[in-house]
Formats: C-alpha cells, structure tokens, sequence
C-alpha cells in the first residue's frame, strides 16, 4: 500500500530523514528546491497559500502520481511565510522499487505542483515587495505530462 | 411570476489580487445572470466598486476555484459556493 504525506510549514524545514527503508523501495528521488539571491538581487522570498486548498491540492497531484507510476511512498513539504535566501522553499521525496518511477514522478509532481497548487511568490528585493509573474515555460512544463 | 430566489456566494482573493481589490473576502448576492459562470461573475464583481473594476482590469490573467477545487471561467456558480479568485500560481 503506498503512502501519501502533505505538509505546509511556516518554519525552516528540518534535514530530510530516511524514507521508504522498509525494504520495498530501492530507489528514492528527492528534489530540494531552495530560494535564489539572484546575483544579489534577492534578499527574502514570502509564499502566500490557500489554506485547506494548498494542502488538498497537493494531496490530488500526489494521488495523480500514485495512479500513473507504481510508487511506495510520496511525501510532499512546502514552506509558506517569509523565507531567507537558501532557505528549502519545497521538499518532494519520492520512493519506488525502481529509480525510473521514482525520477518521472517525482518531476511530474514539481512540474504540476507550480502549475496548479495555490501558492504565490513575492520577491523582497532593492528594499520593494513584487508579486512573481506565473511563466509560460512552467505551464509548458505542466502541460508535457498530460495525455497526448 | 416570483424572482428566482437569491443566492449567495463568499468571493475570496488573493496574492497580488487581494492587494488590489483591498479585501481577501466578500459575501455577495449577484442577480442570476451572473451566476452562469464565473466570467459573469467576474464582469458582475468589477461593476461594484471602482477598486473592484480596477483591481480585476490589472489581473487579466486568473485562475478560480470553486469550493476549493480548481474549476475554469466557464462553471456555474450555486448558492453557497465559495469562489476563489487568484493570479496564476507561483508555488515550487
């Protein structure tokens, strides 16, 4: 039976501990995503969410992963609130007996997750707020997982 | 012949939306043209006050959930709906 964990934390994340050792699952994929300075520009990041429907939505694209690859365990962490520069924004982990199911879905849940998951970004930077425009290259990126 | 009898739906909004409509949530009663979908809904919301209008003519770009469950400009809208309006999405 494989599992499915959500979580929303408003605190730095703790370092990532061991999932899917219980013996089923050889390969373990885990994608860290961390907030950029780029190149100095960026000094805090702060993540506005939607509660209740944050946390469901990521509970439908983590179902939608369980469905199209045989996985044992998905686990899916995102910060909200203000972050620092290097601060982990959103941990996917995701396990299987094979690496190849374990790679796909873990960039399918990334790719879906910033297209469809209620959160938005605003960028600290000279001293002003502003809201991050959605990118056409992240729906592209959503839109190369569905049916053909 | 009786008028349809009103309905409400609470409208929420946020990110850059909710800073520009001043508000993150609101209970409306829309006659019932407005209820076809949530573009009607929309075209309804931005006549109610200026900051309304404007706030609504500077995102464009929306996305809308209906009950907490992604839906699209075309659904229809019942009494007790709750209907988030909001730019699209930035998470990862």
């Amino acid at each position: 039976m494989s599992a499915i964990r959500v979580a929303i934390e408003t605190c730095p994340l703790a370092p990532a501990r061991a999932l899917g050792d219980d013996g089923a699952s050889g390969a373990r994929v885990v994608f860290s995503g961390q907030v950029r300075d780029e190149q100095g520009k960026v000094q805090a990041l702060f993540l506005e969410h939607y509660p209740g429907m944050t946390e469901a939505a990521m509970e439908n694209i983590a179902r939608a992963a369980q469905q199209r690859w045989p996985v044992n365990l998905i686990e899916i962490i995102h910060r909200v609130g203000e972050l620092a520069v290097g601060d982990e924004i959103v941990r996917v982990t995701v396990c299987a007996a094979h690496r190849q199911a374990a790679f796909e879905a873990c960039a399918f849940l990334m790719d879906v997750l910033k297209s469809e998951v209620p959160l938005w970004k605003k960028v600290l930077s000279g001293g002003v707020w502003h809201w991050v425009e959605a990118r056409d290259d992240d729906a592209r990126a959503a839109a190369r997982w569905r049916a053909p | 012949m009786s008028a349809a009898p009103a309905a409400t739906v609470e409208v929420r909004f946020f990110a850059a939306l909710r800073e520009r409509a001043g508000v993150d949530r609101l209970t409306v009663t829309p006659p019932a043209p407005a209820l076809v979908s949530v573009a009607a809904l929309c075209d309804w919301l931005a006549g109610q006050t200026p900051q309304l209008g404007r706030a609504l003519g500077d995102t464009p770009r929306r996305m809308v959930a209906i009950n907490e469950v992604l839906a699209t400009m075309d659904s229809a809208l019942r009494d007790g709906d709750v209907v988030a309006l909001f730019p699209p999405v930035t998470g990862g």
